[in-house]
């Protein structure tokens, strides 16, 4: 009965042979299939080719960007304003405004995003029917794409709101789109607090608000920066929700109510509407690129610093 | 005053499907449901009379991109798991994990313009022009692969070790195991990644605004271009006016709908992996 | 169980040992847990081994069929040899090793699959072919475990919805499916109410004079009620040892150590 391998054996001459036609060729393609998946090194190998073949696939993409962009990359380049479309000069005020973008971003949904965790975390149980709405939709919200983030925006703000292509669009169009990032984030850094410091608060008789605020949210205070780390990031790679809310202008804004061209569009812009542009969007890949594994490298750090338990990173 | 603050954060996804809805109303309303199926060709400029409002060269656009990238991200997104659960070797394991998390946090405009600056040229000496769904599909499955590798690593590592003791115990190979007993337990774990893989992938616009080709057809090979309704709306929003618009967020309302039963589904399936 | 396959060694009690333990010792990374163990287990008989919690019981039992390998930073040193085969010895063959020497733990763990699946996926594994043989072993093992009339009409249904007592007899079955000659049951009817222990308990005695058994229990009635020898580990030091082993009756009627007397009589012993 240990006498499998004697099958094994006949099938493997059997492959050897000439296909024969039609339906047992199909039995023969399925039995060698299951040959080849009972054969342990034949999966060993097929799973090392698939992580090696991943790790391909990123060193060809990072190295590349790399090696073109780096000698296009200066203190020039950085700070000077764009010349003949992007193809000469810097992206001195794209970053200015891409800067702004996640300035009116953050201060739009920081206090909203902070809120709402509180209260889910906090003040309602995770069954009511409060609780259970808001947090469905907001992982709905998660999966919306980026596109449709923009068509709303252009709808909401730009001309139901009357900002027009602005700063300002853009931001509160990539704040909303950053809101369940930074919910679900200082959401488990509440829930990380040990209930112990809840209970010794309420037998000093603290009041909750007294609690929340000098013990609940500064232990929290790591899952909220953590969030806010992985929003930036988030907003920092958006293309397709800022197209049509914080428009293509590349001259430095002077107010938020001017339009501005975020980095991510700027190299979308260079590589498929200026002839010549790859240079400088090789460039400008680099250090979008460099500010967004910045930004990942931060946020791992504090989480495996402070919250190795209970905080999802991606 | 927190309720207001989650109120307003609840709200936002009804803000959308409302103002969706009510900006695709006067297509919906003008050129009726059946014209986004059964016009000749997609030339929605001239108006409600003149104009052609066929979306189906866009959605087949959509559906191949992401069914392609699926089953190139799908398997290699599972193998990359089990390659850090189960092959890598331990300082390894750690490293390739960071390195699929890095390729999660690449933004997609610079996967975008990688395979047009390097992609599309390779395919093109393949076959001219190069920009087409195959370029498209590439591009897709190396951006969704992050995604299904770590919620399958996630769920290959929230199997009970008890199962593991109970097959090493049963004397089971490395690959039995796996077989046998961690990829089904897995199972709801490993799909829920797939479901939310595709809900990133039919909402990708651009990546495979750059490397698609963008021309509304439905494509005879892999080498053909195609434009997908992301595409769609990113390349028209900028000039158009009136029903045009309108069109243009029916589309926008076609893959929120998508992406919703996705994200339900995907819901609902890790729902009953908790009950399991 | 079944004389077709020849591989059960249906003999006497007293046949000298299945497995030869000399001077184990094991180790979690710094803290070491067991030290000096040396026992002969008799082939065909029931091996009981007694003691309180964490004197290192199971850590003994994963040992003799390698499961250690699985803890990160476990090492183990010491001879075990069972038959001709150098357990301890890297180039052992772990997979042929484990078929012979079943393990069944405390909590059932049935794998997350149909009844059917469960005891047919190791026996595909191991090479048992073709499809029919492999329904056969397992029809005839889920009778030796006294599940086939229970379970016989909803093979295909999963495995999660039987009972404790019925999931651990299904493990049970498992194990007897792959013909192992030695079985170690870790706490078996540790988490199974007093009716389900009853019955657990009977099939394991039946299997004295087919199988070697090695059974780990915090119970000293049951002990006394099945095992032919008997092993009483403690930790004198903070470190497990073997401290007295022998027939089981005269461990449990005249021991020679004080611990164990204290320990059987349910006193606390002396430090």
């Amino acid at each position: 009965m240990r006498d499998g391998t004697g099958d094994v054996t006949t099938s493997c001459q059997l492959v050897t042979i000439d296909l024969p036609p039609g339906r047992a060729r199909w039995q023969l393609a399925a039995t060698a299939a299951r040959l080849f998946v009972s054969c342990d090194a034949a999966i060993a190998a097929l799973i090392w080719a698939a992580a090696l073949s991943v790790l391909a696939a990123f060193v060809w993409i990072v190295g590349d960007v790399v090696v073109h962009g780096l000698p296009h990359v200066s203190w020039e380049f950085l700070t000077a304003a764009p010349r003949n479309a992007g193809r000469a000069g810097g992206i001195g005020p794209i970053l200015v405004s891409t800067l702004l973008i996640l300035a009116v971003c953050l201060a739009a949904s920081v206090p909203i995003g902070l809120g709402t965790a509180v209260l889910l975390a906090e003040f309602t149980s995770s069954h009511g029917w409060f609780g259970r709405t808001v947090r469905r939709s907001l992982d709905l919200l998660a999966g919306v794409p980026s596109i449709v983030f923009g068509l709303f925006g252009n709808a909401l703000f730009c001309v139901t709101l009357g900002l027009g292509f602005s700063i300002l669009s853009g931001g509160l169009t990539l704040a909303c789109m950053v809101l369940p990032i930074l919910i679900r984030a200082t959401e488990a850094g509440l829930r990380a607090v040990p209930d112990d410091y809840r209970r010794a608060a309420a037998a000093l008789g603290m009041s909750r608000r007294a609690t929340l605020f000098h013990v609940l949210l500064p232990a929290a205070g790591p899952g909220l920066f953590v969030g806010l780390v992985l929003g930036v990031g988030r907003a920092l790679a958006e293309t397709a929700a800022l197209i049509f809310t914080s428009g293509d202008v590349d001259r430095m804004p002077e107010s938020l109510m001017d339009s501005g061209r975020a980095l991510s569009l700027h190299i979308y812009n260079l590589s498929m509407t200026v002839p010549g542009g790859n240079d400088h969007a090789y460039a400008s890949a680099l250090v979008l690129m460099a500010l967004v594994l910045a930004i990942n490298l931060i946020a791992w750090s504090l989480a495996d610093r402070w919250l190795r338990r209970n905080i999802v990173t991606v | 005053m927190l309720r207001v603050c989650a109120a307003v954060a609840g709200a936002v996804v009804l803000l959308i499907v409302g103002f969706l809805v009510v900006e695709s109303l006067p297509a919906l309303r003008d050129v009726g449901l059946g014209r986004f199926f059964g016009d000749p060709s997609w030339h929605p400029a001239a108006g409600v009379r003149g104009g052609r409002f066929n979306l189906v060269p866009m959605i087949v656009g959509t559906l191949l991109t992401t069914a392609g990238a699926l089953a190139v991200a799908a398997p290699l997104g599972v193998a990359s798991a089990l390659f850090c659960r189960f092959y890598a070797p331990k300082f390894a394991a750690g490293a390739y994990r960071r390195i699929v998390e890095l390729l999660a946090g690449i933004p997609s405009v610079v996967y975008g313009f990688w395979g047009l600056v390097v992609l599309v040229p390779l395919i093109a000496r393949l076959q001219p022009p190069g920009t087409s769904l195959l370029a498209g599909i590439a591009v897709l499955s190396l951006m969704i692969l992050p995604t299904t590798a770590l919620v399958a690593d996630a769920a290959i590592a929230a199997v009970p070790t008890e199962y593991l003791r109970a097959a090493a115990a049963l004397g089971l190979s490395r690959r039995g195991t796996i077989f046998g007993v961690v990829l089904p337990a897995a199972r709801a774990g490993i799909l829920t990644g797939v479901l939310l893989a595709t809900a990133r992938a039919l909402g990708e616009t651009m990546a495979v605004l750059m490397v698609c080709g963008n021309v509304p057809q439905i494509p005879h090979s892999l080498f053909d271009p195609v434009r997908t309704l992301t595409a769609n709306i990113a390349l028209e929003m900028g000039y158009a006016m009136h029903t045009h618009r309108a069109a243009l967020f029916v589309s926008g309302l076609v893959l929120m709908v998508l992406v919703a039963g996705l994200v339900a589904a995907a819901a609902l399936l890790s729902r009953r992996a908790a009950d399991a | 169980m079944n004389a077709e396959c020849g591989q059960i060694v249906t003999a006497a009690p007293v046949n000298g040992p299945a497995i030869e333990v000399q001077n184990l010792a094991l180790a979690y990374g710094r803290r070491t847990v067991l030290d000096g163990v040396s026992l002969a287990i008799e082939r065909g008989a029931i091996t009981a081994l007694i003691g309180p919690s964490g004197c290192g019981k199971t850590s003994f039992l994963c040992a003799l069929n390698r499961l250690t390998d699985m803890i990160p930073g476990c090492r183990v040193s010491g001879s075990i040899a069972f038959g001709s085969l150098d357990v301890r010895s890297p180039a052992a063959d772990t997979i042929g090793l484990r078929r012979r020497m079943g393990m069944i733990f405390q909590k059932p763990n049935p794998f997350p699959l149909s009844i059917r699946r469960n005891i047919d996926l190791p026996l595909k594994e191991h090479g048992v072919r073709p499809r029919r043989h492999r329904d056969e072993i397992a029809a005839r093992a889920l009778r030796d475990v006294g599940l086939w009339d229970e379970v016989r009409d909803r093979l295909d249904a999963p495995a999660q919805s039987l009972s404790g007592g019925q999931q651990q007899r299904l493990c049970i079955a498992r194990a007897l499916a792959l013909q192992p000659e030695v079985l170690l049951f870790d706490e078996p009817c540790g988490s199974l109410d007093p009716l389900a222990t009853g019955v657990v308990e009977d099939l394991i005695a039946s299997f004295r004079g087919r199988l070697t058994v090695v059974i780990v229990t915090h119970d000293l009635a049951q002990a006394r009620r099945m095992a032919d020898h008997a092993a009483m580990f403690w930790m004198p030091d903070g470190v497990g040892r073997l401290i007295e082993h022998g027939p089981a009756r005269q461990i449990f009627e005249s021991p020679q150590e004080a611990v164990t007397r204290a320990y059987i009589a349910g006193r606390r012993p002396p430090v």
